[in-house]
């Protein structure tokens, strides 16, 4: 049952990733886009991993893909098609890629079947759900985690304010 | 149970779609699209093996993934609309004037 909801999300999922990088119309990419996110977020509820999925939707698909739909549409606003859409290196850059994709599938199944997974921490999933997700990582991210997560609070605020220095027009005197 | 290849694959394939698309497009804006999803599959690696190795560490770098994404998105775009309040056009291959 949950191998096949899996297949379900992933093929959903990566055949919205072949449309998102194959459509001539960038706004139809960029829904594709969303519907990616969002299947990925249904495979992380089936990793257990229910907050991320939550965080995932709000974040990724809420947020940054809003963000990016109001960049295209202040652009883009003419022309939403695009004539020639492929660079000129796409061939090499297709045959090259599915030849790294090979060699990185043969590194997944050869390493796999070779060294078998010992667990490295305790915290098994049925005791995460037991617990609740959303406890067990507030319980590691502000006692063991407390200075990255401080960090990238600062990093979201000089993102914030580089992105409003770089967009501001100076009023000439 | 689903085994942890199948995932790793799931995150591989959503990888090299995001690493053709970024080596393919002429458009900056799906360049950037590309990257994000790049940036997923990266998510998904490391919270199946969170998942598998019985560690929540998985799911708190895919939180700062998350997190410094978002935050380079912002600057990307924003980046992008002044490079084209500048050249005016999106196209990656015709912004070469600093070419030799």
């Amino acid at each position: 049952m949950e191998i096949l909801f899996f297949y379900l999300f992933a093929g959903i999922g990566t055949i919205s990733a072949i449309m998102v990088i194959t459509r001539r119309n960038v706004i139809h990419c960029a829904l594709f886009l969303v519907l990616t996110f969002l299947c990925v977020a249904a495979i992380y509820v089936l990793l257990k991993a229910e907050l991320l999925a939550g965080i995932q939707v709000l974040v990724y698909a809420g947020a940054i893909m809003v963000l990016f739909l109001f960049a295209i549409l202040l652009i883009n606003i003419e022309r939403t098609k695009e004539i020639r859409y492929r660079q000129g290196q796409s061939p090499w850059a297709i045959i090259l890629a599915t030849i790294v994709f090979a060699q990185i599938a043969y590194l997944i199944f050869k390493t796999l079947e070779d060294t078998p997974l010992r667990p490295l921490g305790e915290l098994s999933p049925d005791k995460v759900s037991q617990i609740g997700n959303t406890e067990v990582i507030g319980s590691v991210l502000y006692t063991k985690f407390l200075f990255p997560f401080e960090i990238a609070s600062v990093l979201l605020l000089a993102a914030m304010i580089g992105a409003i220095i770089l967009t501001k027009r100076f009023l000439k005197k | 149970m689903v085994p942890l290849s199948h995932y790793l694959m799931f995150g591989a394939v959503l990888f090299f779609i995001g690493v053709i698309g970024v080596l393919t497009r002429r458009n900056a804006v799906i360049i950037l699209m590309s990257i994000e999803l790049m940036l997923n599959a990266v998510n998904i690696t490391l919270i199946s093996f969170g998942h598998f190795l019985h560690n929540v560490t998985g799911q708190i770098f895919a939180i700062f993934v998350i997190a410094v994404a978002a935050g380079e998105a912002a600057v990307g775009l924003a980046i992008i609309i002044e490079v084209f309040r500048g050249r005016k056009t999106l196209y990656v291959d015709e912004i070469n004037i600093m070419r030799w």
